[in-house]
């Protein structure tokens, strides 16, 4: 086991290489100059202070250079500063943001799980039942949803027309005067509307592919010899059934990790939740190059982390993979 | 060669599809969809030409979808918005296939180094999360439908070439290309005359597919305003509006977003159908 983490981890590391090139590479080819923004805010900004700037921001360099020099200083974990006026580190805004996006997206994950793998299972046992009907349609439905108009669907009728739930932000503007009991259930109410609106898409996927996979599993020949030995339907079902079924589940959790933190972009500005999705996008509105390739090159190492723990799960579920450790692998 | 392989689509495609009615309604709403985009062109009205006194109406005999706030018919925009997100759709996954078939069909055939460099990238690409990425590329390009269409193309090709490598790999061993390797055909021969056409059909469906990914990417980066530029009807943008008078005119956010819904309904039902069309095992 130890032998395959340490194997894992270095594998990583020529990605994360790979990670950084292509995000320099990204940022570097595109038209126009950072400096360009800022001297354009400032009419009096003469073509000095401009090529100031520039020198400054180490811009002056041909970009092999930028690209080690900068490089140099991810290693050390310094992001380098903002360009938006409160020229904080980039480090710092991101750090700030990131725990609310990692744990609204762990719960719509939470969700995804609770709501997806009964549904499939049930769709599964009861083939081509009304029931197993009805959930095909739905995960259509629900595949095709554009996530932000939901969103703005709820918004709409939770929020306006009944009242029942907030729509922006992730607490109340008198927050601080609440019980811990009434700030708690603040927090609740305003992280329901984004929770479920994040999980739909997922919740669809999974369901289909929870589906798809138990039937595959019925169809063994060790679900034939459980039945075979008298054992009864619902220990073949939920007990040697199941367990197999929701092993390859735990790699396509890995693998759902990017679009999870991608789709944050959208019903973070959405909800106007303080994320590290609607910290990107404010600085994709600003053109903040060193807050952009920050946060592209922290989605990315948070997806490699993501793929990470998944195969450790795995190997830790897996018996076959949990005792082949001498083998080479 | 070519007959066989037009009685293959016309017969056993074409068989099995015909009995799979989700497949049908999918081929049904796309079909649809063409004929509407159609029919905007064909109206010669100006989607975008404002007519203040007739503001925000509701659905009626007049606009039988209602007015924005400009008193532009919503209908005639959707109808205008439906060949945007076409165009989108199909430029974006022809260019996600071209590179996609390209960098699969080098890593399958040559293997060997090609092939490690080729899927380290991929490796790479599938790193980042998408919708980040084509943030920080449109951010510094003018945010237009053509910028968009080849942003999004040239983040979603890792999948085709996954399957192109897969489909390469086990096709370059077969009798029929060994025996066409023997006769003396170029490489370039091989990989476009034999194996390749007979490695498209994963290819299809994950095209089929991606069209619908691309239309809701489109849509939510117009919704986010750094997609298709207004006054170019498109059916994200038209959903800003919608937010902007959410509570008092409901026309405005719920037909754009069902046109989205349907359309990428149509796309996905389509491409299942192909699916399990070509491969009747995979049908539970």
């Amino acid at each position: 086991m130890l032998q395959y983490l340490i194997k894992r981890l270095l594998m990583m590391i020529p990605l994360l290489l790979g990670i950084t090139l292509i995000t320099f590479v990204v940022i570097h080819l595109a038209p126009g100059e950072p400096t360009d923004l800022q001297t354009q805010m400032n009419p009096e900004a003469s073509s000095e202070l401009q090529e100031r700037l520039r020198v400054y921001y180490g811009l002056d360099q041909p970009l092999p250079v930028q690209y080690v020099r900068w490089l140099g200083r991810l290693i050390r974990f310094d992001f380098g500063e903002s360009f938006a006026l409160d020229h904080r580190p980039v480090l710092d805004k991101i750090t700030e943001r990131l725990p609310v996006t990692v744990l609204l997206n762990l719960l719509s994950i939470l969700v995804i799980l609770a709501v997806a793998v009964p549904l499939g299972v049930l769709s599964a046992v009861r083939r081509n039942s009304l029931f197993d009907r009805a959930t095909t349609v739905l995960v259509f439905v629900g595949f095709a949803m554009p996530s932000f108009w939901l969103a703005l669907l709820m918004m709409d009728w939770f929020g306006v027309r009944l009242g029942l739930l907030p729509i922006s932000g992730i607490k109340s503007l008198g927050y601080a005067y609440l019980s811990f009991g009434g700030q708690m259930l603040d927090r609740v109410q305003h992280l329901i509307l984004p929770v479920f609106i994040s999980a739909i898409g997922g919740l669809a996927g999974f369901s289909r592919y929870m589906r798809s996979n138990m039937l595959e599993v019925i169809r063994q020949d060790y679900i034939l010899t459980a039945r075979a030995k008298g054992l009864s339907e619902r220990v073949v079902i939920y007990r040697h059934a199941l367990r197999n079924a929701l092993l390859p589940v735990i790699t396509i959790l890995g693998l759902s990790v990017p679009g999870l933190i991608g789709g944050s972009v959208i019903f973070e500005t959405i909800f106007a939740i303080p994320g590290m999705g609607k910290l990107f996008y404010d600085g994709v509105m600003m053109r903040d190059y060193p807050l952009i390739m920050g946060i592209l090159v922290m989605g990315a190492i948070l997806t490699l982390v993501g793929n990470l723990l998944a195969d450790i799960s795995y190997a830790l579920a897996d018996p076959r993979i949990r005792h082949s450790q001498g083998d080479g692998q | 060669m070519l007959q066989r392989r037009q009685s293959f689509w016309r017969t056993v495609i074409w068989q099995r599809l015909r009995h799979n009615r989700m497949a049908l309604a999918g081929a049904g709403i796309v079909l649809g969809m063409f004929l509407l985009a159609a029919l905007a062109s064909l109206s010669g009205s100006d989607p975008s030409a404002i007519d203040v006194s007739q503001s925000l109406q509701p659905p009626g005999l007049k606009h039988p979808l209602g007015t924005d706030d400009l008193g532009r018919d919503v209908l005639l925009r959707l109808l205008y918005g439906a060949r945007i997100s076409l165009l989108v759709g199909f430029v974006a996954v022809g260019i996600s296939c071209l590179i996609g078939i390209a960098f699969g069909a080098l890593s399958g055939f040559y293997g060997g180094w090609v092939d490690t460099l080729i899927m380290r990238f991929v490796d790479i690409m599938l790193c980042f999360p998408t919708f980040f990425l084509i943030l920080a590329v449109i951010a510094f390009l003018n945010p237009s439908i053509w910028n968009i269409m080849i942003v999004i193309g040239m983040t979603s090709w890792m999948g085709v070439a996954r399957l192109v490598r897969a489909e390469f790999l086990s096709l370059r061993e077969r009798d029929f290309v060994l025996a066409a390797r023997a006769l003396g055909a170029s490489d370039l021969c091989l990989i476009f005359r034999h194996i390749l056409p007979n490695a498209l059909s994963p290819v299809l469906v994950s095209a089929t597919l991606g069209v619908a990914g691309a239309i809701l990417t489109e849509s939510a980066l117009s919704f986010l305003g750094i997609g298709v530029q207004p006054p170019t009807p498109s059916w994200g943008n038209m959903l800003i509006v919608g937010k902007q008078t959410l509570g008092s005119a409901w026309w405005l956010s719920v037909f754009p977003g069902l046109a989205i819904l349907i359309t990428v309904l149509g796309y996905n039902l389509l491409g299942e159908g192909i699916r399990d069309a070509l491969d009747p095992r995979l049908k539970d």
